[in-house]
């Protein structure tokens, strides 16, 4: 588009021009350029110590404990917590998609419990057909079908026998179930608690739907007695690691790309439609391709996360579709903290490292204790653990620091002129509340 | 050709030579309303003088005429100030002309060539017409930087934004604005944190980002202070000439400081226009203002 200086020549422009502020403002006295902030590193120096030193863990150090490290040694990782941490790593790809699509984006999804059982369905598929023959009844035919007298694979098995084609279909099946029902509800404009409702109702839906014998995924028992991937038993130890480190390295890889698209500028329009989408609209973004990129992401998250998970727990059935298991999702990132990267993660393993405590030491209580944290986390956490601990150590750190160079600055310049210490001048700024970016 | 069309020929040659040159002079800056224009899509053709045009628009709410055949237009470079008493539909025009808000009937066009009532929101933004809430808009969690980098004219789709990286011009002109707004001292606070004038300035701010051809503002100095309300009415002259203002205010004073024309908006239609002192004057604006 040209600039408008065509208008110059015909518009009698002001003989005096007027000189925006100049001279009445003091901050018009700065000269020279603004300092502008840069962008920063995608992870602090700190931030990548800590990433690798989880990189190891879940690759080298876990490995190492459980399958070297003899059985009666302290150090020893039994493989119950193998198991455990395995799958609350699935659970914390979920609350990570969920955190990008509720805490960036500020559209709650009740509905992530659906991609999840999509991708583990589609990973489960595939290991059916790894059982082959060896199945009760010695067929060619996974063991429902021939309990239903199907005679042969139907149509959506066809593609089951390929572990390449099986990864593509983890990606593109929630993927594309998201992609249709987000383009419709999001050009439809369907905002706030009506989303929420309408994927409640999509999970629902689907649950019953998989509850179907008809629906060739067996019905309400789903698939189970999983005998190898790739042609490699499936129960072994150093499989069961395998798929551990994978799981690990998965969440340590969606964690920083979650946050290369947050610190984008694709980040910051997400977080700006949630604070005011009809502003991001007049500003020229159209928020539907937008929302609708972050939900199919968040989807296939969840998808991914649920295709690591099956052959981690050895079955899928419709019940990870039910309403309480999205909902579960949601509390995850709630608890941790939402519009933090981290705190989701965190929520994911405290939730869940206390409910596999809970229901083995006082089961009849862990749906107290569910409820009752998420009315502590919603009264007093809006920001989650995360938000809590920000706010601690933004109190510790109650030296004369300023919340911002620039103002740093104005504050020094302006004691200089009053003749005044700078603390003196920074000191009534601690009053201020602290850590306001959730 | 035969030798009596050449002759008619030179006989009209003769005749244009004799006549007065077209200067070129017109409204619109040198171009010539005629035939042979080419249309541009997308781009504003202001070639007749005009750069937004309502023609008998009407909307009503549940049987409520909130807009009453309603015409309107604004010429490139002009500042149109807006008044008239609540319920005028002041409010309802800007969302008909964002496209926030459809007419019953009427036509709704930005320069000769684009029908905005065929537009979307987004569409309507990037064509050129930038809008400010009455009620300052700005994204509270991001910092004043980042709500301008966000308001910068520039591809606005999801890949683009993915990979944006601001470049040293585009750097300039944020810190050019910056300065404007005279937010450069809280360049990296959080927009939430602001006061509210701040926040009116800053939404100005991520207008001006927008380079858009038409500002529509809402109220822009309700809640400012004395000082902050001079230094916008200066603002708002030097953006005079370059850009088409239209504002909607109820602060006289700042009319009267920024006001070439006034029009007055009563009923969802168009009572009066002038200058201010002339629609001061009218008898009817001052049945809608005093007699009710």
């Amino acid at each position: 588009m040209t600039t408008p200086t065509t208008f110059d020549t015909a518009i009698t422009v002001r003989a005096e021009p007027v000189e925006a502020g100049a001279g009445t403002s003091t901050s018009s006295v700065r000269t020279g350029r603004v300092a502008l902030p840069t962008k920063g590193p995608l992870l602090s120096g700190k931030g990548w110590s800590a990433f690798f030193v989880a990189l190891i863990v879940v690759c080298a150090v876990a490995p190492v404990l459980n399958m070297w490290v003899p059985a009666d040694s302290p150090l020893h990782m039994s493989d119950y917590a193998v198991a455990l941490v395995g799958k609350i790593m699935c659970y914390a790809i979920c609350a990570l998609a969920m955190d990008l699509i509720w805490g960036y984006t500020g559209i709650l999804s009740l509905g992530h419990g659906l991609f999840f059982a999509l991708g583990g369905y589609m990973m489960g598929m595939y290991l059916m057909r790894q059982i082959g023959r060896d199945g009760n009844y010695k067929s060619d035919l996974p063991d429902f079908m021939v309990f239903l007298d199907w005679k042969t694979l139907p149509w959506h098995w066809t593609f089951s026998d390929s572990f390449i084609a099986t990864l593509i279909l983890i990606v593109a099946v929630p993927g594309l179930i998201a992609f249709v029902f987000g383009f419709f509800a999001f050009r439809s404009r369907i905002k706030g608690v009506y989303f929420s409702i309408i994927t409640q109702a999509m999970t629902f839906a689907a649950m019953l739907l998989f509850f179907r014998n008809e629906t060739g995924f067996g019905g309400n028992n789903g698939f189970t007695d999983f005998k190898r991937i790739l042609g490699i038993p499936i129960a072994t130890q150093e499989m069961r690691m395998t798929i551990f480190a994978l799981t690990g390295v998965t969440l340590l890889a969606f964690f920083l790309f979650a946050k290369w698209l947050i610190a984008s500028k694709f980040g910051r329009v997400l977080q700006a439609i949630r604070d005011a989408e009809s502003r991001v609209m007049f500003s020229g973004y159209n928020p539907l391709p937008y929302k609708l990129s972050i939900w199919v992401i968040s989807a296939v998250m969840c998808g991914v996360a649920g295709a690591l998970y099956v052959p981690q727990v050895g079955i899928i059935n419709p019940s990870e579709m039910s309403a309480a298991n999205s909902i579960e999702i949601a509390i995850w990132a709630a608890v941790g903290g939402r519009a933090s990267l981290i705190g989701p993660i965190i929520g994911a393993f405290i939730v869940n490292g206390a409910k596999s405590w809970l229901t083995v030491a006082y089961p009849e209580y862990w749906l107290y204790f569910l409820g009752a944290l998420f009315i502590a986390v919603t009264l007093f956490l809006p920001n989650g653990i995360v938000g809590l601990v920000r706010q601690w150590l933004s109190r510790e750190k109650a030296a004369p620091v300023a919340a911002s160079p620039a103002r740093a600055e104005a504050q020094r310049s302006l004691a200089t002129e009053q003749g005044m210490e700078p603390e003196a001048i920074a000191a009534p700024l601690h009053a201020e509340p602290k850590g306001a970016r959730a | 050709m035969t030798p009596d069309l050449m002759e008619a020929g030179a006989e009209r040659a003769a005749r244009a030579k004799g006549q007065p040159h077209d200067t070129g002079a017109t409204e619109s800056g040198g171009r010539t309303a005629g035939f042979s224009r080419i249309a541009t899509p997308g781009e504003v053709d202001v070639t007749h003088g005009r750069i937004l045009y309502l023609e008998d628009v009407s909307v009503s709410f549940d049987g409520f005429k909130a807009i009453n055949k309603l015409s309107l237009d604004i010429a490139p470079g002009e500042l149109r100030c807006i008044i008239g008493p609540n319920g005028a539909g002041k409010t309802t025009m800007m969302d008909i002309i964002t496209g926030k808000t459809r007419p019953d009937e009427g036509t709704v066009f930005f320069g000769s060539t684009i029908d905005l009532l065929r537009h979307k929101e987004a569409e309507i933004a990037q064509l050129g017409i930038g809008r400010k809430f009455q009620k300052p808009t700005v994204f509270e969690h991001l910092t004043v930087f980042e709500n301008l980098e966000l308001a910068l004219k520039t591809d606005k789709g999801v890949r683009a934004s993915m990979l944006f990286r601001l470049d040293s011009a585009q750097s300039d002109r944020l810190a050019e604005v910056l300065e404007t707004i005279h937010l450069a001292a809280s360049v990296s606070r959080m927009a939430g944190n602001l006061s509210h004038g701040q926040k009116q300035w800053l939404e100005i701010g991520m207008l001006l980002m927008q380079d858009p051809k038409l500002l529509l503002l809402d109220e822009p100095v309700a809640g400012m202070t004395d000082e902050e309300t001079a230094r916008t009415a200066e603002l708002f002259l030097t953006l005079k000439g370059k850009h088409s203002l239209m504002v909607v205010e109820h602060d006289m004073s700042f009319i009267r400081t920024i006001s070439e024309i006034v029009t007055v908006l009563c009923d969802g239609s168009v009572l009066a226009q002038g200058s201010l002192d002339e629609v001061q004057a009218d008898e009817r604006v001052i049945e809608v203002y005093l007699g009710r």
